[in-house]
């Protein structure tokens, strides 16, 4: 089991150094433990922390995983289940949403093309529209943010199309 | 005519951010050795004497937080520089992270110095993740050259600054909540006292800052005429504001104090799309307060704008045209504070829910006269009792659009 009694994890020998290397550039600081999750989820292609690597990392630092679980469902920036290899933000503070003709044709356009609505994960796990407070891009509306980037003046449906091709 | 100075944004695109030789080039850090030769109490006062006001929102004098900081009696102080910059309309943090790493890497120093703290923390907030490198390079190459690290220009003080990611939370913004947040656990705010500046991070005393107020200081060190040259009455110098919403050039601009809010909304963000006319003004950010286009020419100081009703805050604008109802940008705004209330005391929690339920209901023409009272009743209670600041100012919005915009809440006695 993943206990800390047994010290096994279900963990590639790959994945491993991988997380390693993350904790050692966070100088295996417990304290640091919200950047560390951020960086160990993105070397999940879902975007998320599976069970065996939070008990890892609370071995590794030493920390109950009782306080990794609390940050992982108090941050919305972190998840616990799996998220598609593309979520896709959007942003539904007044700043962007006031644009309405824009904000509504991004929103349109995504759910059309993707055939999902906000919430929903395309059938393949590629996508996901979800909606998400203020990231600060409010000078670049329309925008959305896709795993830490943010795609600014989607004006057109050509733009938001192109975006999307792009994403492999 | 445009109205825009270069005091706090001199250093935008004058040199490579990655590189510490360039901005020494440009003249960095000579803030700092200028700093190590003077008194630190001096510096309070040239601060005081400036009357800069904390840049972050809550607008308390900036000298007289460094003063108290160095008074408390404790070893290992901290700094913090909280870069948790989370209110809607609010990017002006960003641009200085991104423009003019060093200068604030060198006003913590300097902040370090005149608190007499070992340790600086720069939390920022997760959406500006990408900017992570430009500041983790900005340290270690102060470090490298002796700026941070142990007897710093051979003064005998050590100082040390640490990068801290937060995970995307609004609440995180708050100072209690931001401290827990560093110490690795949910960041949920606490009760007040004991005050950071006595117990803080670890227990250690904290001296918390914007990115702003810190970064206008190693300018004011070596400038300080041309920054007291600009602004009006009380409101000396000059302010980033950030403005978006429904105007043809958002951005962030810095004016000096007294520039009216026409002049910014019209000249520095090129007015409204399609010449539309103004619903109405939000300033400070989502906690911010709300007027409508009669605020046009009052200028934009800390006094006009409290007299207006409103708040300089975080220095955020949204403008907002007629297409958007006053009532759906509430629902909007309150959606927001839904979302971000951490859940912990019950006049947040259940305060921000019940209002979103008779905004709702008041959407839908179902609300009753009772209704706005009771939602009156717990923006009352909500900023009297609340735990945090979160749900202290939550309800500004709320408040003053009852005030400026009374017939929204007017159901003229059709309903019972």
């Amino acid at each position: 089991m993943l206990t800390a009694q047994t010290k096994e994890y279900p963990l590639s020998a790959e994945l491993q150094a991988k997380i390693d290397l993350v904790l050692e550039s966070h100088d295996n600081d417990p304290t640091q433990i919200v950047g560390i999750l951020l960086e160990v989820q993105d070397l999940n292609e879902r975007h998320y922390v599976p069970e065996p690597t939070a008990y890892y990392l609370a071995d590794r630092l030493g920390i109950p995983v009782t306080n990794v679980f609390d940050c992982l469902s108090f941050y919305s920036e972190l998840s616990a289940t799996p998220r598609a290899k593309y979520p896709i933000q959007v942003c539904s503070s007044p700043a962007c949403r006031v644009n309405r003709i824009d904000t509504e044709r991004l929103l349109n356009t995504l759910q059309n093309l993707l055939d999902i609505k906000i919430g929903e994960i395309t059938y393949d796990g590629r996508f996901t529209l979800e909606r998400t407070t203020c990231y600060g891009a409010c000078d670049r509306a329309p925008s959305v943010r896709i795993n830490g980037h943010v795609y600014d003046h989607l004006d057109s449906i050509e733009k938001i199309e192109a975006l999307l091709r792009s994403l492999k | 005519m445009s109205t825009q100075v270069r005091f706090l944004t001199k250093n935008f695109g004058a040199y490579d951010v990655s590189s510490i030789g360039a901005y020494m080039n440009i003249g960095g850090f000579k803030a700092l050795r200028k700093a190590v030769t003077m008194d630190p109490e001096d510096i309070c006062t040239m601060l005081s004497d400036a009357k800069i006001r904390g840049r972050g929102g809550a607008e308390y004098p900036l000298g007289r937080k460094w003063s108290q900081a160095r008074a408390v009696k404790g070893e290992n102080k901290v700094i913090i520089c909280n870069a948790d910059e989370g209110e809607t309309t609010t990017f002006k943090d960003r641009e200085l992270i991104k423009n003019d790493p060093f200068n604030l890497i060198e006003a913590m120093i300097i902040a370090g110095f005149v608190c007499g703290a070992t340790d600086g923390y720069i939390y920022m907030r997760a959406e500006y993740a990408c900017y992570r490198p430009i500041l983790l390079n900005a340290i270690r190459q102060a470090k490298n050259y002796g700026f941070l690290g142990e007897n710093i220009l051979g003064k005998g003080f050590d100082f040390n600054i640490h990068l801290y990611s937060g995970g995307g939370a609004y609440v995180c913004g708050e100072g209690t909540a931001l401290i827990r947040s560093i110490e690795g656990k949910a960041g949920r705010p606490r009760m007040k006292p004991p005050f950071i500046k006595v117990s803080g991070v670890f227990a250690r005393p904290t001296c918390l800052n914007n990115v702003e107020s810190l970064s206008l200081v190693p300018h004011l060190l070596l400038d300080k005429d041309t920054y007291m040259n600009c602004g009006m009455g009380e409101s000396i110098g000059t302010k980033l504001v950030s403005v978006a919403g429904n105007v043809n050039n958002p951005g962030v601009f810095e004016i000096p104090f007294g520039t009216t809010v026409r002049d910014i909304i019209y000249n520095l963000a090129g007015g409204l799309q399609h010449d539309r006319e103004i619903q109405l003004i939000q300033f400070g950010g989502a906690s911010g307060k709300v007027s409508d286009a009669s605020i046009l020419d009052t200028p934009y100081t800390y006094d006009d704008l409290r007299a207006a009703g409103v708040m300089v805050g975080s220095g955020g604008m949204l403008v907002i045209d007629k297409r958007t109802s006053v009532l759906d940008f509430l629902r909007m705004n309150q959606e927001f504070f839904s979302e971000e209330s951490c859940g912990q005391c019950t006049p947040c929690r259940e305060g921000n829910l019940h209002i979103k339920i008779i905004l709702d209901k008041l959407a839908k023409g179902e609300a009753t006269e009772q209704d706005i009272k009771t939602m009156g009743t717990i923006a009352k209670v909500m900023s009297m009792s609340s735990l945090c600041g979160l749900g202290e100012t939550a309800q500004n919005t709320l408040q003053s659009a009852m005030k400026k915009f009374p017939e929204v809440f007017d159901l003229g006695g059709t309903q019972a």
